[in-house]
């Protein structure tokens, strides 16, 4: 009764090109950006912004940079997490090798050098597809891995190859409480995701998916597949890239390799996948779904045998919670093979025909 | 779901061990623990975690420190920096403010180092971490204390040299060193290289990718170059597989040296007869079945069925890690609680002047039950490792038996480099240097 966008009338160009041609989407985003910048900060604790809703924000940025490569260009990777690594070093090197860098360059710049490592290793999509694809992308996360481990002059020739960051600040506002950092990680993913929402209905987002869906046709049509694949890796890098920085640089604070490894980019490719290919919004909901959930069954699991008197031991609880971790992705899969995005756009519809569903 | 959910737990519960819970009390010190009782370092991390809470336990057995009780709640990090980060995060405000940290992992001991200093939270990282954190001038809540991987790697050539004949004797020989491949293993290298360039002996670099459980390629490498010696730097199941290797490939494990973290029960016990000869570092203790200490837990605190994991884990080389850093934790809070007053809950801003101040005498080591197990550590503003004692024991295909008498890592050598390496830093961070006022606080 509500959600319902009757009366509702484009007249001019303007507003029937908006991101949200609907007044409640508008209500509705604009009260939920109102909440993540004020009534978050007043929520939260310190704990639920360093463990919880910074790496929430950052995986959901790369999240969102690896859709649009997977979900919206049909390129499946298994870099991300090496894009992720050449973002968090190379924006490391250019905080410690030029003296007064601004850090919110030094983490765009980061994500410059993801881009051309993306590019390069995106070279391949053009001849090869699919699977093998995925494992030509593999080839980009072991030559990352190596590459840092192995050439100190990328970790400034630390001696144990962990390289690590202080004394952050944007602007000359030192970025010392969790509050601030939250606010920073926020602006980069508000910013990040309005562009993407933007380039995936303009023309090149058109050419993406014509590429995705089958890629003969687009080049029949006249969609050049070099052109509409490697602007793909590149956006998708850059993405990832600067998410990579601010995980280095704002969650950790100090990494290693390992700290962008496979598992890395396996996280990333399950989140979109169950969140929803080719979604914006299934982003943040796979990069919620993989980030909360397993602190939450972990703290959930002893808290609910405190109820009952019985106590789990530690390691029962890592066990059990990747067992209904585990259970649970099986499900929504069944459930929602489309991933939960297709869940909400559903909900979404039915709040349309709500209170007569025909 | 929900069913389900209450169903694994119950079930999980009857069959996993049972740790009582600890009701919050009105004076408790709350001891974190992040364990790694999952993942690639379980079999290793596991005894240590259990020698930790037990020794806790046997510490409110006695009357607690001076009447506060120990408090010790786990969190489960895998050995994975991140979730070690989490666990971090979610420990250090509860029950009271966390005392101090024991990450047990190198990689989450860097990325702690980042962030205690702004939580005034002190953490022991007793034979792992950083080595140049020796340095209290600069790292002032960390605290390697009694050693770190430079002592390790002291000591092992020490020893190497000492059973060739002395020092002139590594001359032109080839030491292999397979290690890690991460902040971890690399840690270990800048005094391998110093010893080498002193010597003259030649170094063969070889790292295992984590987990380690694929070493074929590195152990051909071995029979093929046959180095003189191979020092392992490995952890975890890592350890276990490379000594497999080195029996396929026929590499003799009396060449085969370990620093602490690889020579422990879960590593050999397998490979059973296979491994004799193989010796590693250990970092004063080893296994200590007949410590008096052991000989108390046993009596008070598995005898009563409160034992955190089996019996006859006890005494074991990562389980007395454990209860020695569980001690050393401990005996830091009653050092602070000399100067802050008797009986008080410490924070972990005063905790961490307890572990710089710590002055553990033979006498007092004997008193809580070391006797035989560790030697004196005392630490101040400017060392907080306080002690660079170890020894050495080889497998004799069934248990460790002691191969050598203490040995001291050349502070000659470690200081300046954990000075030079400190100052780099310290010059990184913009820190400077702790004067000799701040040391008063």
């Amino acid at each position: 009764m509500l959600y319902r966008e009757n009366g509702q009338f484009k007249t001019s160009y303007t507003t029937d090109s908006r991101v949200f041609p609907i007044a409640q989407d508008r209500i509705g985003i604009a009260l939920l950006l109102a909440f993540a910048v004020v009534g978050v900060p007043l929520l939260a604790d310190e704990y639920a912004f360093r463990a919880i809703l910074i790496p929430f924000l950052i995986l959901s940025l790369a999240a969102l940079g690896l859709n649009i490569l997977v979900g919206y260009c049909g390129q499946v990777s298994l870099g991300t997490g090496a894009f992720m690594a050449v973002g968090a070093y190379a924006a490391y090197n250019f905080m410690v090798r030029i003296e007064g860098m601004p850090l919110l360059l030094a983490l765009l710049m980061g994500g410059v050098c993801a881009t051309v490592v993306g590019v390069l290793f995106g070279i391949p999509s053009l001849r090869i597809k699919g699977l093998y694809l995925a494992v030509a992308t593999l080839a980009a996360q072991f030559f990352v891995d190596w590459a840092f481990l192995r050439i100190s002059w990328f970790t400034n020739n630390s001696t144990s190859g962990s390289v690590s960051v202080s004394g952050l600040n944007v602007f000359g506002i030192p970025l010392n409480t969790p509050h601030e950092k939250y606010l920073l990680c926020l602006g980069f993913l508000v910013v990040f995701a309005w562009i993407a929402k933007n380039l995936v209905r303009s023309h090149i987002g058109r050419e993406w998916m014509a590429i995705r869906d089958m890629d003969v046709a687009a080049s029949v049509i006249g969609i050049r597949p070099v052109y509409a694949k490697l602007t793909a890796f590149a956006v998708s890098s850059f993405m990832v890239g600067v998410a990579g920085a601010l995980w280095g640089f704002v969650h950790l604070g100090s990494w290693e390799p390992a700290a962008f490894s496979i598992d890395r980019s396996f996280q990333l490719l399950f989140m979109i996948i169950i969140g929803g290919l080719g979604s914006i919004m299934g982003s943040f909901f796979g990069a919620a779904f993989i980030v909360v959930l397993p602190i939450f069954l972990n703290q959930f699991l002893p808290a609910l045998g405190g109820l009952f008197g019985v106590s789990i031991s530690t390691a029962g609880v890592a066990h059990a919670e990747l067992m209904i971790f585990g259970a649970l992705i099986v499900f929504f899969l069944i459930v929602e093979p489309h991933g939960l995005a297709r869940l909400w756009s559903t909900a979404k519809e039915k709040m349309r025909l709500w209170p007569f569903p025909h | 779901m929900k069913f389900k959910t209450l169903a694994l737990a119950a079930t999980l519960a009857l069959a996993g061990t049972l740790v009582p819970i600890a009701h919050a009390q009105n004076k408790v010190q709350f001891f974190p623990s992040l364990t790694g009782r999952t993942g690639p370092v379980a079999p290793n991390a596991t005894p240590f975690a259990n020698g930790y809470a037990d020794y806790m336990k046997l510490v409110n057995l006695r009357g607690g420190i001076n009447g506060v009780m120990t408090l010790v709640e786990e969190c489960e990090t895998a050995y994975a920096t991140d979730r070690g980060v989490e666990c971090y995060e979610r420990l250090k405000g509860k029950h009271g403010g966390a005392t101090v940290f024991q990450p047990l992992s190198t990689g989450i001991t860097f990325a702690l180092t980042e962030k205690i200093p702004n939580d005034k939270i002190p953490m022991i990282t007793s034979g792992y971490g950083r080595s140049d954190s020796q340095d209290g001038g600069v790292f002032k809540w960390n605290f390697p204390l009694i050693g770190h991987y430079w002592v390790a790697g002291d000591v092992v050539l020490q020893h190497i040299a000492k059973q060739e004949g002395g020092w002139d004797k590594l001359r032109g020989k080839k030491i292999a060193v397979v290690y890690h491949d991460s902040p971890f293993g690399k840690e270990l290298l800048p005094i391998i290289d110093e010893r080498r360039k002193m010597h003259g002996f030649e170094v063969q670099l070889l790292p295992v990718p984590a987990p380690g459980v694929e070493q074929k390629s590195i152990w051909l490498q071995v029979r093929q170059q046959r180095p003189d010696f191979v020092i392992m730097q490995t952890w975890g199941v890592m350890t276990a597989t490379a000594i497999k290797e080195a029996v396929a490939t026929g590499y003799p494990r009396e060449k085969m040296f370990g620093t602490w973290w690889s020579g422990a029960e879960p590593d050999l016990r397998d490979i059973g007869a296979a491994a004799k000869g193989y010796s590693a570092v250990m970092m004063q203790h080893g296994a200590e079945p007949n410590a008096p200490v052991v000989k108390e837990i046993l009596d008070k605190v598995h005898a009563k069925g409160q034992g955190t994991g089996p019996r006859d884990e006890v005494g074991q080389v990562l389980y007395m890690r454990g209860v020695v850093g569980a001690m050393l934790a401990v005996e830091g809070v009653r050092a602070a609680q000399e100067r802050f007053g008797k009986g008080k809950v410490m924070t972990g801003e005063q905790a961490r002047w307890g572990y710089e101040n710590l002055n553990l005498t033979q006498a007092k080591l004997d008193a809580l039950g070391f006797k035989g197990v560790m030697r004196p550590v005392s630490t101040s503003c400017f060392d907080h490792m306080g002690s660079a004692w170890a020894r050495v024991h080889t497998w004799d295909g069934a248990k460790f038996t002691w191969a050598s008498d203490w040995l001291q890592a050349d502070e000659q050598i470690i200081k300046p480099m954990v000075r030079s390496s400190a100052e780099r830093y310290a010059a990184e961070k913009k820190i400077t240097r702790r004067d000799p006022k701040d040391c008063q606080s």
